[in-house]
């Protein structure tokens, strides 16, 4: 089952590293998760948790490369539009 | 919610459409790995938002699709004894078996009980010493971790009545059979963005190289899917066949390795069947020597069932990607969430349940 969401860390308990529990806040519901395979995770952090588990931290800068990516597409075909327009200028001054 | 609504954003999602109508010159097949994802996408329409000639092909991402009939059986045998409480994830409930399902056997007084994690499971068995507690442990890598870290717990606290009955499977070796089928349509791949945050993507990079198919690590929110969706169709159509990492947010090349190490720890790679589909070499996990006292199986010394499935469900070719869900002639007739005849009609993850619940207007036989 591949059904995991993110939440953000409010809380954590435990020192044994494989004990260590968190309270994971997911859009103002809080539950109970395991950190012990997240080691490097400390409050305030997101991770991806899946029954019970955090299996990963999430990466701020990495989230954000999704729309980073869109941003690019775009100024390229704004780059595309304004050559067009230029050729097509160009062209009728020929 | 932080990083789920932005990834559901509309405009985001059009402009992903865009591009990949932009960059697609011919026709071409993916397939999405993961029950998950195929749930996202015919929820949110994203195949329709897709230029015609590219096909989404849905995977056998569901673990409780693909857990064999005898499991099952298994399973209902010992969720029966009255020295049992058996637990499992809510949609293991309604899969049916051969002849009934554990929500039957619950209604009937077995003591048959939902939990969210593993460690629910090992709570209530040193809540309940006089009890035996059993764990169905369905799912493929990404669950692993989980159940791992339960068996681990119970060992390293003499825990005495817990056991597990491992129904794990392994997501590369069932991605090997789909491309070694006679009938495979798949050009490239969306992996289970999950079953990579735990395992990376390295085991991809012989896969892509020997079959020539680019594969594509991915998430489950719209535009994720997207994304991996463009990410994939820039390689086709540029002839590279390239594993390539959609997910960065959660997924990295080395994957999760305090919980790999674990997974290793307490399972061995065994062979497993498939429901639908059959046996399908080291394609699972079962219970490493160390940890075999744990095993339900033996310990409830199950017998080995010989079942056959319904003849009228067909379950297997849509797992395999050969058949979408309303081209079986039982689909919202005989077979619905509520009468299932095979397990891709129960699971949260599972197409025909995905079809079922998001279009059936438009494909419903009149």
């Amino acid at each position: 089952m591949c059904l995991a969401i993110p939440g953000k860390i409010t809380s954590i308990s435990g020192q044994d590293p494989l004990l260590r529990m968190g309270k994971v806040d997911f859009g103002g519901i809080l539950k109970e998760a395991s950190l012990a395979y997240v080691p490097e995770a400390n409050i305030g952090d997101y991770v991806i948790v899946h029954v019970g588990f955090a299996i990963s931290r999430l990466d701020e800068a990495e989230a954000n490369k999704v729309f980073e990516y869109l941003r690019e597409m775009e100024d390229l075909s704004e780059l595309e539009e304004t050559g067009q327009k230029k050729a097509r200028k160009n062209s009728k001054r020929i | 919610m932080k990083y789920l609504d932005e990834y559901r954003d509309g405009g985001a999602a059009r402009k992903y459409a865009q591009e990949i109508a932009h960059v697609t010159t011919r026709p071409w097949n993916l397939m999405e790995v993961c029950g998950g994802q195929t749930h996202a996408i015919v929820k949110f329409g994203l195949d329709e938002l897709l230029p015609k000639q590219v096909t989404l092909i849905h995977g056998p991402g569901c673990p409780v699709c693909v857990t064999p009939l005898e499991l099952i059986d298994k399973a209902l045998e010992i969720a029966a004894r009255p020295e049992v409480i058996f637990c499992s994830f809510g949609d293991m409930l309604r899969v049916p078996g051969s002849s009934t399902d554990l929500l039957s056997v619950k209604a009937r007084g077995g003591d048959v009980r939902i939990v969210y994690s593993p460690l629910d499971a090992v709570k209530l068995a040193v809540q309940q010493p006089s009890k035996e507690i059993v764990f169905f442990g369905v799912g493929f890598e990404t669950t692993a971790p989980a159940t791992a870290m339960a068996v681990y717990q119970a060992a390293k606290t003499g825990l005495k009545n817990f056991s597990l009955l491992v129904s794990h499977v392994l997501v590369p070796p069932a991605m090997e059979a789909i491309l070694s089928s006679p009938q495979c349509q798949v050009q490239g791949f969306l992996a289970a963005g999950h079953v990579c945050t735990v395992m990376g993507y390295e085991e991809y990079l012989p896969i892509a190289a020997k079959d020539k198919v680019p594969i594509v690590v991915t998430g489950f929110e719209p535009v994720d899917i997207l994304q991996g969706v463009l990410m994939c169709l820039e390689q086709l159509e540029s002839g590279r066949a390239e594993v390539e990492n959609q997910y960065t947010r959660a997924v990295r090349r080395e994957g999760n390795q305090p919980a790999q190490q674990l997974i290793r720890e307490v399972f061995r790679v065994i062979p497993r069947k498939w429901r639908g589909v059959g046996e399908i070499q080291q394609s699972g996990l079962g219970l490493s020597d160390a940890y075999a006292a744990f095993d339900a199986e033996r310990r409830f010394g199950v017998a080995e069932l010989r079942v056959d499935e319904s003849s009228e469900c067909l379950s297997g070719l849509v797992l395999q990607g050969q058949i979408k869900p309303h081209e079986c002639p039982a689909f919202g007739t005989r077979c619905t969430p509520e009468h299932p005849l095979g397990a891709t009609m129960v699971s949260s993850e599972g197409a025909c349940a995905a079809y079922y619940r998001y279009r059936r207007p438009e494909v419903e036989h009149v």
